[in-house]
């Protein structure tokens, strides 16, 4: 059988996320090494300005559905989306054209389509991988388990498969900027019923305008050596500065200083983004878990022997009250230079 | 109402992993099991619906004799039957599980299943997709509310930086998420009424697996980092970030 790939990608209000960059890079590297060719799928309205710009991620033709018209299918009014239909469209997508690697990002939404198509193509499902590689026309999934403690390379008893990449993991690389083909999706042709539509999106809540650390590029997050929720104005100034989202330990998250949303860890999310400033947080096995994969830690904790340090690629022992006002200051100089 | 949960055994967060002798699982010797802890919250979601409206709970897990204690766990929180689908080996991987899963459901023809979003050993979060799907009803995952109306269930799901507000309706597939509620402590005299509770065993209906694992491997270590003392390194460090590490 020839290998072909299709990657979907997601967007937000109209554009494009990071992850979807990630995900046409990384296709394009593996239509390389597997000699094979790629398309992309997008869901959305009013997206095919920005879809033909996918092009200059090295997309050539662009797949596109139309998220209005799909949601016109729906027997429930009031849809903003619905999860099992975008598994659908997926799914007949891939059929239609003869793709048997689909790939998409590890997101909160990702991950979940990625289960449902895998059943529904009766594919095998690499789910939040960090590395791939071709082995011949088959490829080798690496993903990280146990919370990142190890990592596994999995191989696949055939080759329909489904992955998902861990955001953030994965290189997005512009190159050039020819535009994209871009091809309706005839949504006539996907045989929708009712059943396609069996959960359905009624409202999608903005917990906050803030950036989310699952997304983030760089992230400052704080313990309990912040001594109380009054002080985490500290960790917000010095995110500010540096356009980063604010994290958080279990202990301060379970004490009410700070949303559960923000907690990294076993218990909540897991992050690598490209710098990772822990502020007052020891580094308890199931915090470094959710963290440890960050490209470069930064501990500030006034113990010197306290674990985070272990591995930090950098670190400065002092007082979290002293130390973060003088990065932020520091940072700012540096940045408006 | 009927409901299943789906319970695993994982090894306890403060396990340090080590490779076992295979290359391919860690070494087992003085890891502590315990049940999945977003399973719990999905027994408690379970127990609290029954107390409100009736009827039964089954947990039930896909695994060795050992997976046993995952269900004696939800015994103890208050299911009322417990079922181990029984695995020869460790050797099974998702698919297989959610497979198997799916086809004991089925002959059950419950009014609503319940999974953890994730377990955190192979971090997944593919058991309660893949069953629904598997299942052909719906499934939302993630969830940190849950209301449940006669047939029609609304479900708060957690995303990147916010929520999305599910609608469907029963027999429905929901994994649950931390804040969903407050799994209870087992008393003393639930924990001696579920010592007599018996575990039902049932042979696998699937044991193909989709996906085999080649090799298991530590993360590259990491060298010493660089330590400054003081508020008075702060421009140090920055530049040291900017210059060297390149992340600014
Ligand atoms: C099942 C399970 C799951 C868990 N999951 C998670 C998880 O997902 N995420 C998570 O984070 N934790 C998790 N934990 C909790 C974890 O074990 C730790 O308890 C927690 O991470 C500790 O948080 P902390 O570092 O903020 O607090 P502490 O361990 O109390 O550390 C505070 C640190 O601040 C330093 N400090 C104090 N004052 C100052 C100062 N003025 N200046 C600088 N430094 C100062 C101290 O030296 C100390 O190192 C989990 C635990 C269990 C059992
Ligand atoms: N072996 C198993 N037996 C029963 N339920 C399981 C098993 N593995 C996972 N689950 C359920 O599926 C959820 C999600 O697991 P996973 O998709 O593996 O991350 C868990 O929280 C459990 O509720």
């Amino acid at each position: 059988m020839s290998n072909k790939i299709l990657a979907f990608v997601e967007s937000k209000d109209g554009k494009f996320k990071n992850s979807a960059f990630e995900v046409i890079t990384e296709s394009k590297k593996l239509a390389e090494e597997l000699k094979c060719e790629f398309e992309v799928l997008t869901i959305g309205s009013g997206l095919d300005a920005e879809a033909a710009k996918l092009g200059t991620y090295g997309a050539k033709k662009i797949v596109a559905a139309d998220l209005s018209e799909l949601n016109a299918k729906n027997p429930v009014s009031g849809s903003v989306y619905s999860h099992s239909a975008f598994a659908k469209v997926i799914s007949e997508t891939a059929k239609q054209k003869n793709a048997n690697y689909i790939v998409m990002s590890a997101t909160g939404l990702g991950k979940d389509l990625a289960a449902r198509v895998a059943i529904k193509n009766n594919s095998s499902l690499a789910q939040d991988t960090v590395q791939l590689k071709a082995d011949g026309e088959h490829i080798i999934a690496t993903k990280p388990v146990y919370a990142g403690k190890s990592l596994v390379d999995m191989k696949f008893n055939d080759d329909n498969l489904v992955i998902t990449l861990r955001p953030n993991v994965f290189k997005a690389v512009k190159e050039g900027d020819t535009n994209a083909e871009i091809e309706k999706l005839d949504i006539a042709s996907l045989n929708l019923s009712d059943a396609d539509f069996n959960s359905t999106v009624k409202e999608v809540v903005v917990s906050n305008e803030k950036l989310d650390v699952a997304e983030a590029d760089v992230i400052v997050s704080g313990g309990r050596g912040l001594r109380g929720p009054e002080n985490f104005h500290l960790i917000e100034e010095l995110a500010k500065v540096l356009g980063a989202a604010t994290g958080a330990s279990r202990a301060v998250v379970d004490a009410g200083w700070r949303p559960h949303g923000e907690q990294v860890g076993q218990t909540g999310k897991t992050v690598s983004p490209s710098l990772y400033i822990a502020c007052g947080i020891s580094g308890a096995i199931q915090h470094l878990a959710g963290m440890s994969s960050s490209k470069c830690i930064v501990a500030i904790n006034k113990d010197k022997d306290a674990p985070i340090f272990q591995i930090a690629d950098y670190g400065i022992v002092g007082d979290a009250f002293e130390i973060i006002p003088a990065l932020t200051s520091e940072f700012k100089k540096v940045l408006s230079q | 109402m009927k409901i299943i949960v789906g319970v695993s055994l994982v090894p306890d967060s403060t396990t340090k992993v080590k490779i076992g002798a295979t290359n391919k699982a860690i070494d087992e010797a003085g890891v502590t099991y315990i049940i999945n802890p977003y399973d719990e919250f999905a027994v408690e979601e379970a127990v609290q619906l029954k107390e409100k409206n009736g009827g039964e709970v089954i947990a039930v897990s896909f695994g060795t004799d050992k997976a046993k204690d995952a269900i004696k766990k939800a015994f103890q929180m208050g299911c009322d039957k417990g079922v181990l689908i029984k695995s020869a080996d460790a050797n099974f991987d998702t698919f297989t599980v959610a497979k198997n899963l799916a086809d004991y459901i089925k002959t059950e023809n419950p009014d609503l299943v319940l999974f953890g979003k994730q377990s955190i050993d192979f971090d997944g979060l593919m058991i309660p997709p893949m069953v629904g799907e598997l299942l052909g009803i719906p499934s939302i995952n993630v969830v940190v509310k849950l209301d449940i109306n006669g047939k029609e269930v609304t479900a708060e799901r957690e995303i990147e930086g916010g929520k999305e507000v599910v609608t469907a309706s029963l027999p429905a597939v929901i994994g649950t998420q931390k804040g969903i509620n407050n799994p209870r402590y087992p008393n003393l005299k639930s924990i001696m009424a579920s010592k007599s509770k018996p575990i039902e065993e049932k042979a696998p209906t699937y044991t193909g697996n989709k996906s085999e694992t080649i090799d298991m491997k530590l993360p590259p270590a990491k060298g010493k980092g660089k330590v400054f003392e003081g508020a008075a390194s702060a421009g140090e460090l920055v530049k040291a970030l900017r210059e060297e590490a390149k992340v600014i």
